[in-house]
């Protein structure tokens, strides 16, 4: 202990050395948090808890736990397995009733429509009268409705009489639980959301080949030719980030559609007959034309930033050194192009995976991807806790890649521009 | 001309001309024979022709006009990766992402050479250079005056016979620049390669060279060993180019072959050697080195011719004195006398009497 104080540095003054550094820094540092505060509480009110809400939703839902607190007392009392017994119909009559004066069957009943179908209607018509059932509730209710002695309507409610659940994941990725409660895939006709998530994963790696591919010359042609004539380009380059993306979209559709710009002159060429026009729009087709051309800028100005820094000496040395052009091109040059196409293919696959308006417009049933699939739930069937399961999904797929790429190239040799 | 000579040098550029944007000619009509084992140095200040030279040369630039022959053959239109020139660029230009062992591999391979073979000429041209030690590093991890020896090595590691070399010591320090200076000569002499070297340094063109060829405006001004380069400067800009200068503006009044009087312009008369004056009455600069310049009389060479000066301001440099004077009305005449025992003190506002020999006064074209 004598051996730390004293080998300790102190101060002139005999203050320890890193206490004073830390005093000395504390002005500056509190300045620099003063002025990133702002956008901090920003990000923090717009993004990080509206997200985190978000994501909350998709294994927490009270819709139904809130509405029957008898049959979530009662469920808690019998374990699974446990009869449904005279107890039980009265705990569900005393909650029908609360909900008919809460007007929330509905809302109820929706909760277990997610697990077992057409179980809505059956919460609103029988909480209709359900102040009026008398004892024994059991033989009260099944006179109203047949239906309520189906034990999967039992599973359901047992299930979501605690908010938190799987179950929404289960369903985004097409499984469910059978009445004994097994995870078991869903039937054939009813498997979507798999296959959705490998072509939209699909579609963003075909698009950000094509990006790269394609933006590949247009960021070297940048790089090499003169300041005017660079700058000139570069604003074609940017010109379509200052067109709105809808008016982007719908100068694709008016040239892809059957009847559009790109058929009728291939019918005017003779390359094609009247009544044999391609079809390249509402399909995988239109939907990756339209985005490789929205995304290309994202992997053009990432490229464009590396390959402006490799002076061209290097390709001189290669080719002095006795290199072909071509081989100078994939020893020398392309390596050190890495840190761009990394971060320019990184970033359109990222955009790429949860982009929505342009499938929605140009994709047709083909050209969806899963973002139009949370979009309908979010404003269509409104289950939210679905499309929330489905979005965190989608976040893990692009966490994953993101992880890949640190593993494969390293996250530090990233450059966006 | 035209017809490839038995005694034509190794490299030659044939009536070369270079227009970048079909205006103005970058290189015009440069006619160079360079031999084989000679090192050869291309002097001159940005913008003169001289980079444009090498390019063409290494192949990264086509000449518009005229030929450019290594070994007798036209390589006008023969590709760099087939010319096996080698070459050491200003920045190095290491490939960043190989390591050393795998930079000086790199021209072997391209040339399909067996992986035992590789790994002994890398090994070879490492030691050469004393950096046998450095095999698996990076690029980024030495310094630049490891790097540049680096550079070298693979420029030579595939044996060429010709090393193009574009301001190799350019971002070294002094101290690191004189030495690998001595390093490449030595390295020349050795290997008996041919070297083309270009600098804007005129004390690395005079310490390396054979030749230097000073470049100006797209011409070769002079080309000349450097001993003649510095003491028989052909033009007032090869003059003013290598080394320092004192240059006195006159009349020519009268000439003879090995002689000639120039009237400066406060009436004064000296004489001086005439090298590009055609006719009396003809406008001159008069060029004389600081270092030629006598003051004490005892020590006067015969046949010196005396003028009046005045010390302006006497600078201590260490082991010379550079003392600016005002001689025939011109305040920025330098005199550098060295810093021996017992050398007498000039002084600020002091009147005295310079003079110098007349072979060191050179009456050249004015600029």
């Amino acid at each position: 202990m004598t051996d730390a104080t004293s080998q300790m540095i102190t101060t002139a003054d005999g203050k320890p050395l890193k206490a004073a550094l830390a005093a000395s820094l504390a002005v500056r540092r509190r300045r620099a948090f003063l002025l990133v505060a702002p956008l901090f509480l920003f990000i923090l009110i717009s993004f990080i808890v509206p997200i985190g809400q978000m994501l909350f939703q998709s294994f927490y839902n009270d819709t139904f736990s809130k509405n029957a607190p008898a049959l979530v007392e009662w469920f808690s009392t019998h374990p699974e397995g446990s009869e449904i017994d005279e107890s039980a119909y009265a705990a569900l009559a005393a909650d029908l009733a609360l909900m008919k004066k809460n007007r929330s069957a509905g809302e109820a009943g929706t909760r277990i429509n997610y697990d077992v179908s057409g179980t809505r209607s059956l919460f609103t018509s029988t909480a209709r009268g359900a102040d009026k059932f008398q004892p024994p509730f059991k033989e009260a209710i099944l006179k109203v409705e047949k239906k309520w002695d189906d034990p999967n309507v039992w599973r359901a409610m047992r299930s979501a009489s605690s908010p938190f659940t799987l179950d929404f994941y289960l369903a985004a990725n097409d499984l469910t639980r059978d009445e004994t409660g097994k995870i078991v895939p869903v039937a054939e006709g009813q498997a979507i959301y798999k296959k959705l998530m490998g072509r939209t994963l699909m579609l963003s790696l075909e698009i950000t080949a094509l990006c790269l591919l394609l933006g590949f010359p247009i960021a070297f042609l940048l790089s090499s030719l003169p300041m005017r004539k660079a700058m000139l380009l570069m604003i074609l380059v940017l010109l379509p980030f200052w067109t709105s993306l809808l008016v982007r979209t719908t100068a694709w559709m008016v040239l892809l559609q059957s009847q559009g710009v790109v058929n009728d002159l291939l019918v005017w060429l003779g390359l094609i007959r009247d009544d044999h026009r391609i079809q390249m729009m509402y399909n995988e087709t239109g939907t990756i034309v339209a985005m490789t051309h929205i995304l290309l800028p994202f992997t053009i100005l990432p490229l464009y930033s590396v390959m402006k820094t490799i002076p061209p000496s290097y390709v001189r040395a290669a080719r002095s050194l006795g290199a072909t052009s071509w081989t100078a091109f994939r020893r020398v040059y392309l390596p050190q192009t890495l840190p761009g196409i990394g971060a320019g293919g990184l970033l359109v696959f990222i955009l790429a995976m949860g982009y929505y308006i342009t499938p929605a417009l140009v994709g047709g049933a083909d050209g969806q991807m899963i973002s139009n699939m949370i979009a309908m739930h979010m404003q269509k069937t409104l289950n939210w806790s679905l499309a929330a399961a489905l979005a965190a999904e989608l976040l893990a797929i692009v966490l994953i890649f993101f992880w890949i790429y640190d593993k494969l190239v390293g996250i530090d040799k990233m450059k966006l521009g | 001309m035209t017809t490839a000579a038995t005694d034509e040098g190794f490299v030659v550029f044939d009536h070369v001309q270079k227009s970048y944007d079909g205006e103005t000619l970058v290189v015009k009509d440069l006619n160079l024979s360079i031999g084989k084992g000679e090192f050869l140095t291309m002097l001159g200040p940005s913008g003169s022709g001289k980079t444009t030279c090498l390019m063409m040369l290494a192949g990264f630039e086509t000449a518009t006009h005229g030929e450019i022959r290594l070994g007798g053959t036209n390589i006008n239109h023969l590709p760099p990766h087939k010319r096996g020139i080698g070459m050491v660029f200003q920045n190095y230009a290491l490939f960043p992402h190989m390591t050393v062992a795998e930079n000086l591999s790199f021209p072997l391979e391209v040339r399909g050479m067996g992986k035992s073979d590789r790994e002994a000429k890398v090994k070879r041209a490492l030691d050469m250079v004393q950096m046998g030690k450095f095999a698996n590093r990076r690029p980024a991890q030495m310094s630049g005056g490891q790097q540049q020896r680096i550079a070298l090595a693979r420029a030579l590691v595939f044996d060429p016979e010709l090393v193009l070399m574009d301001e190799p010591l350019g971002a070294l320090d002094k101290q690191l620049r004189e030495h690998m200076q001595f390093e490449i000569k030595a390295l020349h002499e050795r290997l008996g390669i041919t070297v083309v070297y270009v600098t804007h340094d005129q004390g690395e063109a005079l310490t390396m060279s054979d030749r230097v060829a000073v470049f100006n405006d797209g011409r070769i001004q002079q080309l000349a060993p450097p001993d003649e380069l510095y003491e028989r400067p052909k033009n007032s800009f090869v003059a003013q180019f290598i080394g320092e200068n004192n240059k006195l503006p006159g009349t020519v009044e009268s000439l003879e072959e090995e002689t000639c009087t120039v009237r400066l312009q406060t009436g004064e008369l000296i004489n001086a050697t005439p090298v590009n004056i055609r006719h009396v009455g003809q406008e001159t600069l008069v060029s004389i080195r600081p270092e030629r310049i006598e003051f004490k009389p005892e020590m006067m060479p015969p046949g010196a011719h005396m003028i009046d000066a005045e010390v302006l301001e006497v600078i201590y440099m260490g082991d010379i004195f550079r003392t600016r004077m005002r001689v025939a009305g011109i305040d920025d005449f330098v005199m550098k006398s060295r810093n021996t025992l017992g050398q007498t003190k000039l002084r600020p506002g002091e009147r005295l009497k310079i003079g110098w020999h007349p072979q060191d006064a050179r009456a050249l074209d004015p600029m």
